[in-house]
């Protein structure tokens, strides 16, 4: 039993001397770019980054209470501004990594089109992420808004607790359709889906800081440095999302 | 307080009331079943009704989420009055509450109908008693303490429960969200005040139902001993 747990002590303390490791809060919609990143990252540096996914909201209320992150990928501006502000990030170090395209999809061909299908009765159930902890959710409310329908809607409302599980309520067809995020559907050719003009919401302009718990940290800053690179950024684009650079 | 915070209370407690008489529907005859069959695949079923008190809420609420959903029994059953699934909605919630809170109702059941043992049935049967009317006029009486255990700890049960609803309700005000789920949003978007009011009501609520409980079991036995 002794030489078990000597073993398993061995074991444990020899994977963090080969490499560093760091924690990585990650908003849900970034979630399969993140880990390509992260395994992008491990290749080029060594370095192993630890994906937490989450509604940001959620990952915030968590890092506000000194949860173990290093670095935040937020799914908006405001939540990593507020954390420099309230010391909990190194100031300076937060900049837009991309820009969310939001969708309204359907696990269903035939279902949508365009807008009109917002207006009709083709549906029972409409999925959108928490829009009180996630960003996505906000901009699909901003949608409906701006379209004149949210309030007709709203009794059709069903609130995912994060974009990955609104994602998985239209998936599974539990909700005919629902507004999820472009970089879901990277890749993914079933169903029907709208993507929805820029000008109907606010840009959904997602930021990453360097968390006060990761500023000393070599690991961390290479992270942050990997991410604003061109091979980050080439993975970034492929799932869909915008840059400021274009 | 605002009906935003009395809301989630009254649908926890109409779920849980609502899941308890089901489960004393339907858990009375299985745990007279299981306390008095011979039939050797007994124990199977007994494991089946347990399997909530071990597993992850995520695996219940994942085959629910699919069972529940338009291709599973759940969509046909929805069907039946026009509607195409029956997550998100409150009958789904009661369907997932009575699967997850079972094991605490059937088995103080078992336990009381085990401990009524054959002699007062045997004797009721010599004084030409039916089956129904030893059952219904002798066991139940006897078992009185395990329905009260069962009752109580199902219905506690259900109105602590989370993981399920997080994954099969959807967060809809007066349909399913719950009280649960009601504290985690609080949190989780930063409203500590609401939080600390529902969750210290929890705290007491679940403290008085338990102490109760303990109090008046031990009534009982000295009544009895």
């Amino acid at each position: 039993m002794k030489n078990l747990l000597l073993a398993v002590f061995m074991a444990l303390a020899g994977g963090s001397v080969r490499a560093e490791e760091i924690n990585v809060a990650v908003a849900a919609n970034f979630t399969e770019a993140a880990t390509e990143i992260a395994t992008a990252f491990e290749a080029a540096t060594g370095h192993r980054a630890l994906l937490s996914f989450g509604p940001t909201g959620q990952l915030f209320t968590q890092i506000t209470q000194n949860a173990p992150f290093d670095v935040f990928l937020a799914a908006d501006s405001a939540r990593p501004a507020r954390a420099v502000e309230e010391g909990l990030a190194v100031a300076g170090t937060n900049f837009t990594y991309a820009i969310g395209k939001l969708v309204l999809w359907s696990a269903d061909p035939g279902l949508v089109t365009d807008e009109t299908v917002l207006s009709s009765d083709g549906f029972t159930r409409i999925a959108l992420a928490n829009p009180e902890t996630a960003p996505y959710g906000a901009a699909a409310v901003d949608v409906m808004r701006n379209l004149g329908v949210h309030d007709r809607l709203e009794p059709k409302f069903v609130r995912g607790n994060s974009i990955a599980q609104t994602y998985q309520f239209v998936a599974t067809g539990n909700a005919e359709l629902g507004f999820v995020a472009l970089s879901q559907l990277a890749g993914r050719t079933e169903g029907s889906a709208w993507i929805v003009p820029d000008d109907l919401y606010a840009p959904i302009r997602q930021d990453a800081v360097l968390l006060s718990n990761g500023a000393g940290n070599p690991a961390a800053q290479a992270f942050v440095g990997f991410l604003k690179g061109p091979e980050a950024a080439a993975i970034i684009a492929r799932y869909g999302y915008g840059t400021d650079a274009g | 307080m605002p009906a935003e915070i009395w809301g989630p209370v009254f649908l926890t407690l109409r779920l849980a009331t609502l899941s308890t008489v089901i489960l004393l529907v339907l858990g009375t005859p299985l745990a007279w079943w299981l306390a008095r069959a011979q039939a050797r695949w007994k124990e199977a079923v007994a494991t089946l009704v347990a399997l909530p008190l071990v597993l992850p809420p995520t695996v219940l609420g994942f085959y629910l989420l699919i069972g529940l959903g338009p291709s599973g029994p759940g969509g046909w059953l929805a069907g039946l009055w026009g509607g195409r699934s029956l997550a998100f909605t409150f009958e789904g919630l009661v369907i997932g509450s009575v699967l997850y809170s079972m094991p605490f109702v059937v088995q103080p059941l078992r336990n009381a109908f085990e401990a009524v043992g054959d002699r007062p049935l045997e004797v009721a049967a010599t004084l030409r008693a039916a089956p129904l009317d030893r059952f219904l006029t002798v066991a139940l009486p006897l078992a009185r303490p395990g329905f009260l255990t069962g009752a109580v700890l199902g219905f506690a049960h259900t109105v602590g429960e989370f993981g399920v609803v997080l994954m099969i309700g959807g967060n809809i005000p007066g349909e399913t969200r719950v009280l649960s789920v009601a504290i985690y949003d609080y949190v989780e978007t930063l409203q500590w005040p609401r939080a600390h009011l529902l969750a210290g009501g929890m705290l007491v609520f679940s403290f008085v139902v338990i102490l109760g409980m303990t109090l008046l079991e031990k009534r009982i036995g000295r009544a009895r001993g």
